[in-house]
């Protein structure tokens, strides 16, 4: 048992740090149902009656390209979980599992992309992604995101993996199972936490990534979100109730991510395998 | 069922050669105990059997099929892990019948068989258990009958007590034993425990170093070791070791005396030979009409009716003598002991018996 005191430290650091961290939302959030001259006048100020005004979010709705914008984010989103979360959990499994020439060298080569910035490589990737006819495409997004967040997701993954008792994967090799149902039927459901870490990690720089979507789908009606609001800030005229609430309103699905993906973060879940 | 024949079996890990010329014949329906000190390969022979880890050179053959370059599933066995390994995820009905399920058998056929398994290991009210909500005793039972549902051709068993306490040990190796009984199953087992191998096999083979030293049955392996390593291993507390030499008459024990032995032809005059007795055969202030030893009690261990003695000899040999109720002898007391003349192993200079 820790001391009160010390417990007590380490909360009242936390939640100022909570306070901190949430501070701006809370601000999107309040202004985004005032009106323009609430905003300015008193931002600090939650809404009041006499300052409520829903015209950003009715800016937002009635925006006939907005749902797309959303769309296209939560394809990319989910579509570059999904491709990380595989090969990422597939290489993982090799890398940990098999022995074969290069093994080491391979583990390490990925584990450079752990430490260089993908963005350095903006200029080949866009000269890459234009050879390939993939300009304006999610398909771009989602395959540089993949691979920007892959060299993490082996990591923490092939650990994880690395802590499966072997006598289960031998249990299972006499019980007859080929290599890919051990792989799905043992590996995949007992490595579901790590997957679920592995997908918040990858979800929230993805989201709100706003490079690449200007880099390699800025136009054709393949922007994502945060791109999608910048069509609100002109270079005279801002309209700031709508891009708060589509700010706002680009909470909900990641949050939503979130609370699937963190049901996942059960803990022990091996407990039981073996002794 | 079927026989396993393993022929001048070899495996190396690099430079280290684990298994030396392996030859191992399991019987059909016979129960074969393979044991031996830690590292001396009996885990490696058994995996090897199974097909988890590749062989360097030699052949194994599970009912007259050379399995060599078959993989674990295709070789027809079923093996029981040290830790249970039981998968996690599933229930218990589930893992006995998750082998079955790839195998593309019928679910009646599943349900029914791990019915029946269930039955025999009283495992029925806890089909729908997680193995975390089981104890060490039940999850045992369940990786049996996770072995038993796939009718295998051969039991391989993998150190399956060592993680059990000791009351629990006991009665799982009796189940063990019947289990045998019911199924008629060819068994491998290892352990490291010499009394498990003496209860429960046909056949023990002792493992050293990567080499059998020698195989046979139980009582056989007590009653004529090979070699001083058996003799030392088999047997609880172990076989007292006197240094001697051979004299035309017997065996000269220096400080500790002559005895009088027939020796075989083989035996020179004057070659160093090892005198192996058993506690059991050295009587406490016998009279047996062969050696009498004149010894200084060091302690005395007592078991209730029977317990053992602790002693110095005059060579300075340390040696331990069976009693059998209380003979009233204390630390420091003066006593002598008598070497049961038919039951004396001798052993040669390079360790290997000569009468």
């Amino acid at each position: 048992m820790r001391k009160p005191a010390s417990a007590f430290a380490v909360h009242a650091i936390l939640g100022l740090y909570t306070l901190l961290a949430i501070f701006p939302i809370v601000l999107v959030i309040m202004n985004s149902f005032k009106a323009k001259r609430a905003i300015f006048n008193t931002p600090l100020r939650p809404p009041l009656p006499e300052t409520f005004d829903p015209i950003g979010y009715s800016r937002v709705f009635g925006d006939s390209s907005l749902p797309f914008y959303y769309l296209n984010s939560i394809t990319v989103t989910v579509g570059t979980i999904f491709l990380t979360l595989l090969t990422g959990a597939m290489a993982a499994w090799a890398l940990s599992e098999y022995k074969f020439r290069w093994n080491t060298l391979l583990a390490l080569y990925l584990s450079i992309g752990i430490m260089v910035p993908i963005r350095l490589g903006s200029v080949a990737i866009i000269q890459l992604v234009a050879e390939m006819n993939l300009i304006n495409t999610l398909t771009a997004l989602v395959l540089v995101y993949t691979a920007q967040n892959l060299p993490l997701a082996v990591f923490i993954l092939s650990e994880f993996i690395a802590q499966i008792p072997r006598d289960l994967r031998e249990a299972a090799r006499c019980d007859g199972l080929s290599e890919y149902n051990i792989f799905l039927h043992i590996i995949l459901p007992l490595i579901r936490p790590a997957m679920a870490t592995v997908a918040v990690f990858t979800m929230i720089p993805v989201w709100n990534d706003l490079w690449f979507p200007l880099l390699l789908a800025p136009t054709g009606g393949k922007q994502t979100i945060t791109l999608g609001v910048q069509q609100f800030l002109g270079q005279y005229i801002t309209d700031w109730n709508a891009v708060l609430a589509a700010l706002s309103t680009a909470i909900v699905p990641v949050l939503v991510l979130y609370v699937i993906f963190s049901r996942q973060l059960i803990r022990g879940l091996t407990s039981g395998a073996v002794k | 069922m079927a026989e396993v024949r393993i022929e001048k079996l070899r495996k190396s890990f690099g430079a280290v050669e684990v298994l030396k010329d392996i030859d191992l014949t399991v019987e059909d329906g016979a129960f074969v105990v393979l044991v031996g000190p830690s590292g001396c390969g009996k885990s490696t022979l058994l995996r090897s059997i199974a097909g988890l880890e590749p062989v360097s050179d030699g052949i194994i053959t599970i009912g007259g099929r050379k399995v060599n370059d078959l993989a674990p599933a295709q070789r027809e066995i079923a093996m029981v892990f040290q830790s249970y390994a039981l998968y996690p995820h599933m229930d218990v009905a589930a893992n006995m019948g998750f082998g079955l399920r790839f195998a593309g058998t019928p679910k009646a056929e599943i349900a029914a068989r791990v019915a029946e398994a269930a039955r025999i290991l009283q495992l029925e009210p806890l089909l729908k258990r997680r193995p975390r909500e089981l104890s060490g005793g039940q999850r045992q039972r369940v990786a049996i009958g996770r072995a038993i549902v796939r009718k295998p051709q051969v039991f391989l068993f993998d150190e399956p007590l060592s993680n059990l306490d000791a009351a629990l040990r006991i009665n799982t190796r009796v189940e063990i034993a019947k289990l045998h009984k019911l199924l008629a199953a060819t068994i491998v087992y290892v352990t490291h425990d010499q009394v498990e191998a003496m209860t429960l096999a046909d056949k023990i083979v002792v493992m050293n170093q990567g080499r059998v030293e020698q195989q046979g049955k139980p009582l056989e392996l007590y009653y004529r070791p090979a070699n001083l390593f058996v003799a030392g291993f088999i047997g609880s507390p172990a076989m007292n070791f006197l240094p001697g030499k051979v004299t035309p008459g017997g065996v000269d024990l220096g400080a500790d005396g002559a005895l009088a032995l027939p020796l075989p032809a083989g035996a020179v005059p004057g070659s160093a030979v090892t005198l192996g007795v058993r506690p059991e055969h050295m009587r406490i202030a016998g009279t047996a009409d062969g050696l009498r030893i004149d010894a200084t009690v060091e302690l005395v261990e007592r078991l209730g009716e029977m317990g053992y003695v602790h002693l110095r000899l005059p060579s300075g040999a340390v040696a331990i003598a069976e009693i059998r109720g209380d003979v009233g002898l204390g630390t420091g007391d003066r006593t002598s002991v008598a070497l049961d003349p038919a039951h004396l192993h001798l052993f040669g200079a390079d360790g290997h018996r000569i009468a």
